[in-house]
């Protein structure tokens, strides 16, 4: 069992946890992330790690409640345990030679965008971070953020908060206005790293996309992580808990892995109803 | 005495019954039925079965056990050569091990050597009290990587020589592929569970959720006292076909299938990881993995199963009881055929058709056999233009695995051969000193019985390593 140390609510629907598991964190690396499980026959979900607390041997996890499980492991306080914690899995964020990079963030991926820039501040890096939310409610990180950024840009996609847009406009500008950015590092739905990867494409700037497709063991074993990358005009197979989760944003194929996110939609909508139902009737 | 030329028949829960349950198939011989079979045996003086099995099961003496009915004298017996003799008489491939060795097996059906093995062991776990005693330590430490046959074996009889075990498993759950892989209906989860606690009793201390490479590297094993490391990490890593159409939804590998249905238990109605449900499914593929998968599917309430495969039925790799079970239960088998694309639904006019990206069918191409390949199976050639179309709505790949690189990414000097599996000499030791491995991760997929051995064997070679250090 893994103990959970602290518990903050970041906003209604974004928590983040720190759980005991020093073996983790004396080895995790910004961009690579732990698998869970709340309670025996729980699922297994993939977090990335936020950060680690050496001293406590604590583990940083932020999580948007979207489903079933992050609802129950909302559910847990500070305390309480969790069945199951493993990690650090994937490949950390490769960040050598990298001296003026942008991050790019959206939602909740702000959370696992957060200790990437925070690594780059730490290198020495020149980080401008452009972060992006639906609404000023669902606000999260902003002071970490400005904490590691020589710039940030607030966005909001109803304007409720900062600037009113999305986060490719003030992208846009930054390489219109000709910053010259070594990397760009974009992190959040779907869609929105879509846009990010063609926003950059025009003017040639390497962008590194962190995927996030429906995993099981995260180990490379079961294959259901995989992701197809266009290399040479050729589709290539490559499995995200193993060979990413960060991939070259030109090469990945978004439309693919849009598609293959929802397979189960209609069956998470249902074990979230139950499981919010069952939280009702406690 | 006449010779009895047929195997006293196992009970089986009917067909129609077991296709829509997770029970075991096969039930079992009764105290009765086994001393009957046990009398089928010559007692031959040259014991062709022995030399069949790969750790050399001593057979004869324990079946004269059987037959006098002295079970536990018998399990005692088999269990000085094989530590898992619940799950060897349940899944060893017997018709090609020891069984095709037996003398009546010349003219008459052979003696049922997996079922008598099957029974001891069920025998002793039902009526053995006393737990296992953690021997005497001696102080020093092994760790195991990977919890799979080859893993146990190794860290059980590394802990009966005294030494202070840790096996550290990437899941959350011991017993590598018995736990993911195996269904319950084959293999039930309890008897790899009872085998674990044994090693538990025995002083073995069981690590989950920790990953050799990642959360610990093979060195920092050895900077933590270990005096030697085993390797039993399998090979996990599903290999595709290439072909198009592989990342539509409702494509999985036998693996993930698997897991979701095993490990995750998704075949319970209150399960929390997802998995595709009914419609048809079309398995690729000839091996055990591919007749559970298919059976599995079956199982969880898929109305139509295909098994597609490339070669004949005399070429069918799976264990032929699993064929024949699986014929039974009415799995469709589509041999000689090869598949060349799977078909995804696509909506021209609604991008946002939920069922876009949905498998529709498979494309296969029937085939004939050609000449025999290196391997003298007859090669299996395309029929120009015979291409037609499953209606399928999930696809399951079982066409085999790999040895996963993890481990050897991590270490330093690990030396590999070119599909991956780990270099190893007739000890199990690698290109490292005091790191040996075995099991699939050597050897590519084989079964559970070579791992065991493999196990054993590096065992032995540790202790005697460590005792000439
Ligand atoms: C490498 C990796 C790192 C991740 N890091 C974080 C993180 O730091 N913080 C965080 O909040 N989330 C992160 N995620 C996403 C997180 O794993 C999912 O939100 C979680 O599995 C949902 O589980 P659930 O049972 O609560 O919801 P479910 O009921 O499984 O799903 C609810 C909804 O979320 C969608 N969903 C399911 N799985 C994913 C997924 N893997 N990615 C995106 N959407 C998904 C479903 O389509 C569905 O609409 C990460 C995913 C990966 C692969
Ligand atoms: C579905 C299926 C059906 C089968 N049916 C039969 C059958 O009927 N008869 C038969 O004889 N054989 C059968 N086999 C084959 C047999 O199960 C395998 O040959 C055998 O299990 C191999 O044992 P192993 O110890 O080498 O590895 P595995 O059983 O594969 O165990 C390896 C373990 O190591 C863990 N691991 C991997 N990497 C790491 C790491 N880096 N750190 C920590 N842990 C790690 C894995 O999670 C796993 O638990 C079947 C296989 C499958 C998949
Ligand atoms: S271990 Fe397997 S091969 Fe050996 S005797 Fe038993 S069933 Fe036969
Ligand atoms: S070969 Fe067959 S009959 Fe002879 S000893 Fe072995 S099991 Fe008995
Ligand atoms: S999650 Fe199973 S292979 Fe990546």
């Amino acid at each position: 069992m893994y103990k959970i140390l602290t518990k903050k609510r970041l906003n209604p629907t974004v928590t983040q946890m720190e759980i005991e598991a020093p073996l983790v964190a004396k080895k995790a690396k910004p961009g690579q992330f732990i698998i869970l499980r709340v309670d025996e026959d729980g699922e297994r979900i993939p977090l990335t790690v936020a950060g680690c607390n050496q001293a406590t041997g604590g583990v940083k996890i932020i999580f948007q409640i979207v489903g079933a499980t992050t609802e129950a492991l909302n559910h847990k306080e500070a305390g309480d345990s969790i069945q199951d914690f493993v990690g650090p899995l994937g490949v950390p964020t490769r960040t050598d030679g990298v001296k003026k990079v942008c991050v790019v963030g959206g939602g909740v991926g702000c959370a696992i965008a957060m200790p990437v820039a925070q690594e780059f501040h730490r290198l020495g890096a020149d980080v401008t971070s452009i972060i992006g939310f639906r609404n000023k409610d669902l606000l999260i990180l902003e002071d970490e953020f400005r904490a590691c950024s020589n710039k940030l840009i607030v966005m909001t996609d109803d304007g409720s908060y900062a600037r009113h847009g999305n986060v490719t406009v003030p992208l846009k500008e930054a390489l219109e206005a000709g910053e010259k950015f070594d990397l760009i590092i974009t992190i959040g739905p779907l869609i929105m790293m879509k846009f990010v990867v063609a926003t950059a494409r025009p003017f040639g700037v390497p962008v590194t996309v962190s995927m996030n497709p429906i995993m099981v063991d995260g180990t490379g074993m079961c294959g259901g992580c995989r992701v197809t990358l266009i290399q040479d005009g050729k589709p290539t197979t490559k499995f995200a808990c193993v060979d990413g989760p960060d991939f070259n944003g030109y090469e990945i194929d978004f439309d693919e892995a849009m598609s293959r996110g929802r397979i189960y939609f209609d069956f998470e909508r249902r074990a979230h109803e139950e499981t919010c139902n069952l939280f009702k009737l406690q | 005495m006449a010779i009895i030329p047929k195997k006293n028949a196992i009970p089986t829960q009917e067909p129609s019954v077991r296709a829509h349950n997770f029970n075991e198939v096969a039930l079992g011989y009764s105290p009765e039925v086994a001393i009957e079979e046990a009398k089928r045996c010559l007692n031959c003086k040259a014991q062709p079965c022995v030399a069949g099995c790969p750790v050399n099961v001593h057979i004869p003496e324990f079946i004269a056990k059987v037959k006098e009915g002295e079970f536990e004298e018998a399990y005692q017996i088999v269990n000085a050569t094989s530590s898992l003799p619940a799950v060897c008489g349940r899944v060893c491939p017997q018709e090609t091990q020891c069984e095709s060795k037996c003398t009546l097996a010349k003219k008459f059906e052979s003696v049922g050597i997996g079922r008598l093995e099957r029974f001891v062991a069920d025998w002793h776990n039902e009526h053995a009290t006393g737990k296992a005693r953690a021997p005497q330590s001696n102080g020093r430490k092994v760790a195991i990587v990977g919890s799979g046959p080859s893993g146990l074996t190794c860290a059980g009889d590394l802990a009966k020589k005294g030494y202070a075990v840790t096996v550290y498993e990437a899941l959350h759950k011991a017993g590598g592929v018995l736990i993911y892989g195996i269904p319950e209906f084959r293999l039930p989860k309890k008897i790899v569970a009872k085998e674990v606690e044994t090693l538990k009793e025995l002083g073995v201390e069981i690590a989950t959720n920790v990953v050799i490479g990642k959360t610990l590297t093979v060195d920092e094993l050895f900077e933590m006292g270990y005096e030697a490391v085993f390797i039993g990490s399998g090979a996990g890593l599903p290999n595709f076909m290439r072909i198009p159409g592989e990342s539509y939804k409702g494509v999985y590998s036998a693996n993930e299938f698997l897991t979701r249905s095993n490990l995750m238990a998704a075949y319970r109605d209150d399960a929390k990881t997802p998995i595709m449900k009914g419609g048809k499914f079309a398995v690729v593929g000839g091996g055990n993995v591919a007749m559970d998968a298919a059976r599995t599917a079956l199982r969880l309430g898929a109305e139509k199963v295909y098994i597609v495969y490339r070669r004949s039925m005399e070429e069918l790799p799976a264990r032929r009881e699993e064929v024949e079970h699986a014929q039974e239960e009415g799995i469709d088998f589509r041999l000689l055929c090869n598949p060349v694309e799977i078909l995804g639904y696509k909506n021209p006019d609604d991008p946002r058709d939920p069922k876009n990206g949905f498998v529709t069918a498979i494309r296969c191409v029937k085939m004939e056999l050609g000449e025999p390949d290196a391997s003298g199976r007859r090669r299996p050639v395309p029929i120009q233009g015979s291409e037609f179309d499953l209606d399928v709505d999930a696809v399951i790949i079982s066409i085999g695995t790999s040895p996963n690189p993890l481990i050897k990414s991590t270490t330093e000097g690990l030396e590999v051969n070119r599909w991956g599996g780990i270099i190893v000499n007739e000890d199990g030791l690698t290109s490292r000193e005091g790191v040996y491995a075995g099991g699939d991760a050597v050897t590519g997929a084989a079964t559970v019985i070579s791992a065991m051995g493999a196990g054993k064997v590096a065992a032995a070679a540790i202790d005697e390593f460590i005792r000439n250090k």
